[in-house]
């Protein structure tokens, strides 16, 4: 077997919030592979950690402990939780797409441009990135008339296909994918089942939390099962 | 990506100094004024790197030296210790060793600056294609024709009505003028441009259209820009990636993303959690 794309180590993250004093912890010794054109699922009840291992992989959080070690398009191995912030940028830019439960996007802007967003900064030119956002927006059942407009007004299952059309459009070596399907109606939520597989076909490692249980077991190669962090007493003996 | 700016161990004291200006101040102090001495310790030791095309957001309050650091670079105000390189495509700048005839040089051609005072920007006593005009003919554009040409076309871009241009910038709204100014700078088309404040105590409206035009601009033009802000929002939707400053130190650095939502630094978090 090729080695795996993403390999995480012992990851933890805990919160130190130095107004009220306090540590709060938040994933706690994480392990797992994620391989080329496969899935991963992270599972586990609420408070178990499984959007902060997301979020420390994609760097929006700091990892407190462990390994994120990462083989980017040339074949170099990156620890994610260490590269420096370029690093990190140009593998946003490049190479690791992230989907979040909620759509942040500049406002003011068409869902058109929304979802070419990433294409453009890889330096597609525009009509073939508005092109490509059309596909992907009617392979996600969302009504032409809304193209053109900011995703503001958007319903939650609007935005989240939005969501997921920006996330999918540079088909990313490694894509973090938090709830996609959560706020989908059924047709819809098919839609996207059937271009995550694709996605996978392509070869794109995934990573992702799925509300469904049923989604998982269709999609996922791996399952791993994340415990909710030890209290805080037993952090802090093993910090100690 | 390459770099294009290269700030290190920056530093500015207003007043005598004194040896004990540094420890006696910044945000463990809870001062930037040194009780000895009585000098203003506007920044202390603030270093970063800026790479061609990026975006980097200088947040803190008022006093934390944020505008200090742009002055700096832009030769408005000489720092008192530090260095900082700029390179230029196969040139590369040692700006504080510069005499004032090369610091004007790279002010006029290299470099833009978008004052949050539009006054310090501006000619006020001459119109806003003629501010314009000003900066072309320092950067040695002469002929009159291709003057006007390039101006209209720089206020058209900022969107500012053509039928203004031969308007004195006096009679324009606050929006306006700071649209004149992001025009001036952009004349000669620099790769390094500082917006200091430059949306502050505008109408959020026109707030919004403005920063709007900067994000076009740098998707348009790839100029690399350090913006500062007190506001978290212009941060948040400008900048890749973002420094935190207090009582002139650099407390916290980091991604964007990261310092609005895993914030390390007390200060910082307090700072994020207060943004309405």
């Amino acid at each position: 077997m090729t080695p795996p794309i993403l390999q995480v180590e012992g990851y933890g993250k805990h919160f130190q919030l130095h107004e009220q004093n306090k540590l709060i912890p938040s994933s706690h010794n994480v392990n797992f592979t994620v391989h080329a054109g496969h899935l991963t699922a992270l599972i586990g009840p609420t408070g178990a950690g499984k959007s902060s291992v997301l979020k420390g992989i994609y760097r929006t959080y700091l990892p407190s402990a462990g390994r994120i070690l990462y083989r980017d398009a040339l074949g170099h191995e990156v620890d994610l939780a260490l590269a420096g912030e370029h690093q990190i940028l140009e593998l946003r830019r490049r190479e690791i797409g992230f989907v979040t439960q909620f759509l942040h996007c500049l406002p003011r802007q068409a869902t058109l441009d929304v979802v070419a967003q990433p294409l453009l900064t890889l330096g597609v030119e525009r009509p073939e990135a508005r092109q490509r956002a059309a596909g992907l927006l009617l392979a996600m059942n969302l009504p032409q008339r809304l193209w053109s407009v900011s995703p503001a007004t958007f319903s939650g299952g609007e935005r989240q296909r939005v969501n997921l059309a920006r996330g999918f459009i540079a088909k990313p070596r490694l894509l973090l994918l938090d709830e996609p399907t959560a706020s989908l109606d059924p047709k819809t939520a098919e839609n996207v089942i059937g271009l995550i597989e694709g996605l996978k076909a392509e070869g794109t490692a995934m990573l992702a939390i799925f509300h469904h249980p049923e989604t998982t077991r269709r999609l996922a190669d791996q399952v791993v099962e994340l415990a909710p962090p030890p209290a805080v007493e037993e952090l802090l003996k093993e910090i100690a | 990506m390459n770099k294009i700016l290269e700030v290190r161990n920056l530093g500015k004291i207003y007043g005598p100094g004194c040896p004990q200006c540094i420890e006696s101040t910044g945000p463990d102090a809870d001062t930037n004024l040194c009780p000895h001495c009585g000098s203003v310790v506007a920044i202390h030791d603030v270093s970063f790197d800026l790479f061609e095309g990026e975006i980097l957001g200088v947040m803190g309050e008022s006093g934390s030296g944020k505008s200090t650091v742009v002055k700096a670079l832009y030769f408005d105000q000489p720092p008192s210790s530090g260095a900082a390189i700029f390179y230029d495509r196969d040139k590369q700048y040692e700006l504080f060793a510069l005499n004032a005839a090369q610091q004007r040089w790279l002010r006029n051609h290299r470099f833009g600056m978008v004052y949050q005072n539009p006054h310090l920007g501006l000619n006020f006593n001459i119109s806003a294609g003629g501010n314009i005009a000003e900066r072309l003919l320092m950067s040695d554009l002469m002929d009159y024709g291709a003057i006007r040409e390039r101006a209209k076309a720089l206020l058209a871009r900022t969107e500012v009505l053509l039928s203004r241009v031969d308007d004195l910038p006096k009679n324009f709204s606050g929006g306006m003028q700071q649209r004149v100014q992001i025009a001036k700078a952009l004349a000669t088309q620099p790769p390094l441009l500082f917006l200091d404040e430059v949306t502050t105590g505008l109408d959020l409206s026109v707030q919004a259209r403005i920063l709007d035009l900067i994000l076009e601009i740098q998707q348009e033009l790839k100029t690399a820009m350090i913006v500062v802000t007190h506001d978290l929002g212009v941060i948040r939707l400008l900048a890749g990636r973002a420094i935190v400053m207090k009582y002139g130190r650099v407390i916290e650095a980091g991604l964007t993303d990261q310092i609005l939502e895993d914030p390390q630094h007390a200060y910082t978090q307090r700072l994020v959690a207060s943004a309405l």
